[in-house]
């Protein structure tokens, strides 16, 4: 399915409504005081969800542009990635605000002692270059290339997420929703490993 | 549906009560499904009545007690403890009930008795969450003797003068205040009186988080976070910053059943 560059532009603000809505739906929650006996824990799982659930859609836009034969698909790809940045964002500064109170001694303690937190803690680290050399000037001043290397860290990034979320659940002996995210994650990266096998052409950069 | 009881003044905390809607709403009960929220929605399947209780094992009478000769054995009080759940939230709630060592008079363990234990129903048809395979089912849970006999510890039919939402642990549950919220068994079909340290479902689930003694205790964290602080349901929010944790949730007169026990070990 081909588009015009006007359809795309229009696909692409609607997009980045639906993707707002989750953020605006969170505090509308906060003024209505829909968050539940415990506001905090009603954030942190939120925003950790939503941060997954955008990793995923960012790794399934080369599969899917190329499934569907949408390779204007790509031209989405950025807004999701930075969304996924976005939502990462809130989760951890509500870590580091709302549980922690901005006591930063208190909170490096957390991430050192706690495996899972650790992991949570290095995956936002791990997002932050991607997020800041997501402009089209940053693309240039990198080189397509190297651009391309760093970016690739995504393929690190989403596992440790979900192993973050699995780890979370692993106390309260809940599986389920963490492998699921697990399988939706390794059957995304593994199509691109058998693309790249088996042949078909190999992935290309388009940029914008 | 009311449960009279009179105001026990030995056990009537002055804090703030927590809301009735978030005591509801808010609960880990694993039996009605793993989401907080789930319990208060799924747990009306609960058939709370005919009820009977077994009470078995080391004991000279061993006896299977109905609901109402359970709720006639002593006279009942309100207490109003403070609840310190494992995953660092608190609440502070008026149950309805009596000591728990009542009812171990009355049934006369023997020697042999060191230990007790609680058996939750396990109904797949009243309880959907059986279906999955969180935890061993029946739920079990467990106290030394000494423990079981300590007068804090309260053998519960109520809440907020009423009887015990289903979500809450209907028809008879314990309340442990200084111990961390999951030892305190709900809806409960056994209390078995055993020579051996009770297998604990959430022991058996992971023992390196969950000791068999889960006294509160700030100093000792929960491997996944911090035990030292806590955040009070209803009051502390968004924009507060966590209240200290109490050495035994603040039940100091408990500190002697542990004397010469290592309690970062034995947690």
């Amino acid at each position: 399915m081909l588009l015009t560059n006007k359809q795309v532009s229009w696909f692409k603000i609607v997009l980045f409504i639906l993707a707002l809505l989750p953020f605006i739906r969170l505090v509308s929650f906060v003024f209505l005081d829909k968050l539940g006996a415990n506001p905090v824990e009603f954030i942190t799982r939120n925003t950790g969800d939503w941060t997954l659930y955008f990793l995923c859609f960012t790794l399934a836009v080369t599969p899917l542009r190329k499934l569907l034969h949408m390779p204007w698909l790509i031209r989405c790809r950025r807004m999701l990635g930075l969304y996924a940045f976005f939502y990462a964002f809130l989760h951890f500064m509500t870590f580091l605000w709302f549980d922690h109170f901005f006591d930063v001694a208190e909170m490096w303690k957390d991430v050192i002692k706690r495996p899972f937190i650790t992991v949570g803690f290095i995956t936002f680290v791990l997002l932050i270059p991607l997020a800041a050399t997501s402009t089209n000037a940053m693309i240039k001043r990198l080189g397509g290339k190297r651009w391309q290397w760093l970016h690739r860290l995504i393929y690190l990034i989403a596992p440790l997420g979900v192993l973050h979320y699995f780890w979370m659940k692993a106390g309260k002996s809940d599986f389920s929703q963490p492998v699921l995210f697990g399988l939706i994650v390794a059957g995304l990266l593994m199509i691109r490993l058998w693309w790249r096998w088996f042949g078909r052409d190999p992935v290309v950069v388009t940029g914008a | 549906q009311k449960l009279a009881a009179n105001l026990n003044s030995a056990y009537a905390l002055v804090e703030k009560k927590t809301a009735y809607k978030d005591a509801t709403t808010y609960n880990n009960f694993y039996e009605f499904g793993t989401d907080k929220a789930d319990p208060a929605i799924t747990a009306h399947t609960l058939k709370t009545r005919p009820w009977s209780v077994s009470i078995e094992g080391e004991v000279k009478k061993p006896m299977t007690l109905d609901l109402d000769s359970l709720l006639k054995l002593a006279s009942l009080e309100e207490r109003i403890y403070r609840l310190r759940c494992v995953e660092g939230w608190s609440m502070v709630i008026p149950w309805v009930g009596y000591s728990l060592s009542n009812l171990i008079k009355k049934v006369e363990p023997t020697g042999n008795a060191k230990y007790i234990e609680f058996v939750t129903l396990e109904d797949k048809k009243q309880m959907p969450g059986l279906r999955s395979p969180v935890l061993e089912w029946p739920y079990v849970e467990g106290l030394r003797m000494d423990e079981a006999n300590h007068p804090l510890a309260l053998l519960t039919f109520g809440m907020y003068g009423e009887v015990l939402p289903n979500q809450n642990g209907a028809p008879v549950r314990m309340v442990l205040p200084w111990k961390y919220g999951f030892k305190s068994a709900k809806s409960i079909v056994k209390i078995r009186f055993v020579k051996d340290q009770p297998r604990t479902a959430w022991n058996i689930a992971a023992p390196s988080e969950y000791g068999f003694y889960s006294n509160v205790n700030p100093d000792v964290d929960h491997p996944r976070w911090s035990q030292a602080t806590e955040r009070r349901i209803g009051e502390d929010g968004l924009f507060t910053r966590k209240r200290k944790t109490l050495m035994f949730n603040g039940y100091s007169e408990v500190a002697s059943l542990y004397s010469g026990m290592d309690l970062k070990k034995l947690f």
